[in-house]
């Protein structure tokens, strides 16, 4: 491999590529350096985050040991609380906030718009809806639960685009009608925990709420297998999201098959957000705000989906740390740091594009 | 004459509104084809269903004799390529990663940037002069300046066939020659270009082949010296006028009628136009 700047602009400011090309000039990829540079910072950052979280707790464990313990040289103790206890919660808290950034980079890119995400225009609450029917009516836990919670938001993604869908969907037109449909699934969540007996309401709440307290290694294992099946999808179709931000007409002329490259991104976004939320509960705010600080940060014009997934990483890691450690004798679940860190965000965030578009 | 792209029969219509029935066209290879006509009759929607971004109710367009629609969208795109009239400008995009994205039907998953792309940016970017505009934002550009650059986009796509959907809107009367002129040379280098443009006397100046439009019917096709005359300026603007010719280049020039004359041949007789756009 030989390693070129890139030629046309030398020592440009913004989204300098690095070129990569085989001698023949058969190979070459084109890595945009500072996106690369934020993901690479954001993911030892996550990373650190969830080493801490390993080492804080009721038994606390020094950080030496707990390095100790991953690479298979602690002691048996050390090994049991790391192995047993914390490290499938570090693992889900990275996973699936690396999903759910992943997918809300996606989805923002497919609606151009940087409140086309999944948890915003009703998937998560639809995968509420799915786990609620399994907690509440069909008795069912665990790896139920997640399934209920997949099919819930597969189904509520569907109706979302055959509501919107008149002749080619209109991005807007498509958030719009997810705003709707995710109303109407929050009453029927409501009607359902009423309706439930009081400790399979109880249990349900907590669901509803996104937590990682008592998440296994069957979470980690629905989580890695979404991850390791849809992200190298949705990266292969990141070209592609790319051209469809130029519109519909631009991208069929530069060779798009704009219908199927839009269903198989959407799809695998639906399947990211699905199974992120299987495994955790519907965490808010991740999806949302992940793509959109990651592009700050990478100062690209559209969501990156790699450090967006980076972000979404490191974003729920901390959540989960300050929902162990801020308030020291609970355990708060993580969605309602995140969920508390989103509404400020979002407040923001509608304010600025309010001012924006008068 | 040989044309690898023409059009038969085509209804073409926005939803319901109809704005064309059964049009057909050939676009003769190596020609400079320029379609001229009244707002709303159609050209722009011609353009675009020739491009396959707009689909025919009915009808076909064909490229190298096979229905387009059936042909691999990639394929297509290497081979014909379109200045659009108002595209979409993501917000906090650079010149050159725009032009960039032009490549997209020439590269693959592991052959993202080949030396042919490089190349082909940066000589796009130099024929429409935007090369120094390379690091601004889009957003940011005047009209004129984005104008350049999407052409630019359509370049880097290096496609033998090109088609132009008003490309002078928004060009002082300076860069509206130096588009114009550009894509004279595209034609002198051997491709085919087509474009919609306004100004009649532009037209004739660079055509070799006039494609006159009105109501969604093509009412002319042919050698702008032998289909300008003032009758068909009158049957399809509504203007009086004097064809003259132009003294620099010899190419039919349009002289609208003064304004007192031109009144009179508004009140006279009108071809009868049908009430539908």
């Amino acid at each position: 491999m030989i390693t070129e700047p890139d030629a046309a602009a030398p020592g440009r400011a913004r989204a300098r590529q690095i070129v990569l090309r085989s001698p023949g000039g058969a190979l070459s990829l084109r890595l945009p350096a500072r996106a690369l540079l934020v993901g690479a910072v954001l993911l030892l950052a996550a990373a650190a985050i969830a080493v801490v979280n390993l080492s804080s707790g009721d038994f606390p464990i020094p950080v030496g040991d707990v390095l100790r313990s991953l690479v298979g040289q602690g002691d048996p103790g050390t090994d049991f609380i790391v192995h047993e206890l914390r490290l499938p919660r570090a693992l889900v808290a990275l996973l699936v906030g690396a999903a759910l950034g992943a997918s809300g980079a996606v989805f923002q890119g497919l609606t151009r718009n940087p409140l086309g995400s999944p948890d915003f225009v009703g998937l998560t609450v639809g995968a509420a809806t799915g786990a609620l029917v399994v907690i509440l009516l069909l008795d069912g836990s665990g790896g139920q639960v997640a399934a209920g919670a997949i099919a819930g938001c597969v189904l509520t993604s569907i109706a979302i685009y055959l509501l919107a869908f008149r002749g080619g969907t209109q991005p807007f037109r498509l958030i719009l009608m997810g705003v709707g449909v995710s109303a109407l699934l929050e009453a029927v969540n409501s009607y359902l925990i009423v309706k439930g007996r009081l400790d399979e309401a109880l249990a349900a709440q907590v669901w509803l709420i996104g937590s990682l307290s008592g998440r296994g290694w069957t979470e980690v294992t629905i989580v890695a297998l979404t991850l390791a099946a849809l992200l190298p999808v949705v990266l292969h179709y990141g070209r592609h999201l790319n051209m469809l931000a130029l519109g519909d007409d631009t991208a069929t002329l530069h060779g798009v098959r704009v219908e199927r490259s839009r269903a198989v991104l959407a799809l695998a976004s639906v399947g990211l957000a699905a199974g992120a939320t299987a495994a955790a509960g519907p965490i808010a705010f991740v999806a949302l705000a992940a793509p959109q600080l990651a592009a700050r940060l990478t100062r690209s014009p559209g969501p990156g989906i790699l450090p967006a997934a980076a972000m979404g990483a490191a974003l729920l890691s901390g959540s989960d740390w300050a929902a162990q450690r801020v308030l020291p004798d609970n355990d708060i679940p993580a969605g309602v740091v995140t969920a508390a860190i989103g509404g400020l965000y979002l407040t923001w965030l509608l304010a600025r594009e309010w001012r924006r578009g008068r | 004459m040989r044309a690898r792209l023409r059009a038969e029969n085509l209804t073409l219509a926005y939803d319901r509104r109809v704005v064309a029935r059964n049009l057909g066209v050939e676009i003769a290879d190596g020609s400079f084809t320029v379609i001229v006509g009244p707002n709303a009759c159609g050209k722009s929607t011609l353009l675009k269903s020739l491009a396959r971004v707009l689909k025919p109710q009915a009808g076909t367009v064909y490229l190298d004799g096979a229905a387009i629609a059936s042909l691999p969208s990639r394929q297509v795109a290497k081979q014909l390529g379109m200045l659009p009239q108002s595209p979409v400008v993501p917000a906090g995009i650079a010149v050159e990663d725009l032009v960039a994205r032009g490549r997209f039907a020439h590269q693959r998953l592991l052959r993202q940037w080949s030396a042919d792309d490089a190349a082909a940016v940066r000589e796009a970017m130099a024929v429409t002069e935007v090369s120094e505009l390379a690091d601004r934002f889009v957003d940011e550009l005047s009209g004129g300046q984005r104008q350049r650059v999407w052409l630019a986009v359509a370049l880097a796509q290096q496609t033998p066939i090109l088609l132009l959907d008003e490309p002078t809107t928004f060009l002082d009367l300076a860069h509206q020659f130096e588009v114009l002129d550009l894509c004279a040379e595209l034609h002198e280098q051997g491709r085919t270009v087509v474009a919609v443009l306004h100004d009649l006397n532009q037209a004739c100046r660079y055509a070799t082949d006039l494609v006159v439009m009105r109501c969604g019917e093509i009412v002319a096709q042919g050698a702008p010296a032998a289909v300008m005359t003032a009758e068909l300026v009158e049957h399809v603007f509504g203007v009086a006028s004097q064809v003259m010719t132009d003294p620099q280049t010899g190419t039919p020039m349009v002289v609208p009628a003064d304004r007192h004359r031109r009144r009179t041949a508004r009140t006279a007789p009108v071809p009868a136009q049908p009430a539908a756009r």
